[in-house]
């Protein structure tokens, strides 16, 4: 037995160094889950004057999707981000339209269709550093009551959004 | 042909000379005059702050960059909300918790004590206790070795061979 033991502990040891392997380092745990959602208030693309609040979204659930025109991934997602908002049973999606420097949001939304219900302007990144935003895509979700449920970096593709977010959004009651 | 040479040369020599001394003409300023250096910020105590902290800091795009060498959009951002929490009279360790609050302790280069971390911190601490406590047993075990009992015939032949006589 005794001789076997160093064998045990080097297999323990790769194990442990496998599991390491196949981690995502992207997938930094947010230090929002289980907390209130950072509150802004940002003007909307498109219409200056309007303004889009995260207490507008009080009460129910929904999702803040961070994106930009200048994101490839972004395209990448954002057909399945269409048929969600069509189908009406995915929560409402709001697109924090993120470091858009060039002002192209407005123009591509209009080409490729506008899946979110407001499209605040964070030009600065500002609010992006409020919510832990590390690049784009990047999807929260957040519940009546305000407060962060759910993080995913990255696109969403079917995959995530089934295993990922449809779980979820069933265990908050939608 | 000695003098010709030396012609040339010395015309290189007035020319390069020259070249400086054109180029700094007050009279015939550069078409478009090349920027002169701005001072890249205004307050060199918080800059210096700034530098020694975001050494600490993991650029959240980059991950194995610091937040100080970082040349990422988003680390110059957070340089900037850094020296602005500066600015307004935050601590190093308030900045430090603005930071954590909303990119979690991953930010951190040093994980904080705590304990989902004591195994990383106190870990490598038992694994060291452990191996010097193997070690030690081992040289207990070889100190205490008793050799197996050897008869007098086994002496007698070692003997022979020592004296090389088969």
């Amino acid at each position: 037995m005794k001789r076997w033991l160093p064998l045990v502990f080097f297999f323990v040891l790769v194990g442990f160094f496998a599991k390491g392997l196949f981690l995502n380092p992207r997938e930094v745990p947010s230090p929002f889950i289980g907390k209130a959602a950072p509150v802004f208030t940002l003007p909307v693309v498109g219409d200056a004057e309007k303004a889009f609040s995260t207490a507008d979204m009080k009460g129910q659930i929904w999702m803040l999707n961070v994106w930009a025109p200048w994101c490839v991934s972004c395209r990448v997602e954002h057909q399945l981000l269409m048929a969600l908002a069509e189908s009406r049973t995915a929560p409402p999606i709001v697109g924090l339209n993120w470091k858009d420097k060039n002002r192209e949001a407005e123009k591509l939304l209009v080409q490729t269709g506008n899946p979110y219900v407001a499209v605040p302007d964070d030009l600065s990144g500002r609010v992006g550093i409020d919510w832990g935003v590390t690049g784009t895509p990047e999807t929260y979700l957040i519940d009546r009551a305000g407060t962060v449920r759910l993080k995913h970096v990255g696109p969403i593709d079917l995959d995530v959004w089934l295993n990922k977010f449809v779980p979820k959004i069933k265990e908050l009651g939608a | 042909m000695t003098s010709c040479l030396m012609k040339q040369c010395l015309l290189i020599l007035f020319l390069a000379l020259s070249l400086p001394v054109l180029a700094n003409d007050p009279a015939n300023p550069p078409a478009a005059a090349a920027p002169t250096a701005q001072p890249l910020f205004a307050d060199v105590a918080i800059e210096a702050r700034l530098t020694h902290l975001s050494r600490e800091l993991r650029c959240v795009v980059c991950q194995n960059e610091a937040l100080s060498d970082s040349p990422a959009e988003l680390a110059g951002d957070m340089r900037q909300e850094i020296r602005e929490l500066m600015k307004a009279g935050k601590t190093d360790q308030e900045v430090l918790s603005f930071l954590t609050s909303r990119y979690g302790d991953f930010v951190l280069f040093r994980p904080p004590f705590k304990p989902v971390t004591y195994l990383l911190w106190i870990g490598p601490f038992v694994f060291l206790s452990f191996g010097v406590l193997v070690w030690f047993m081992a040289l207990r075990a070889r100190r205490t070795f008793k050799s197996a009992p050897v008869s007098n015939e086994q002496i007698a032949a070692a003997a022979r061979l020592l004296e090389d006589k088969p």
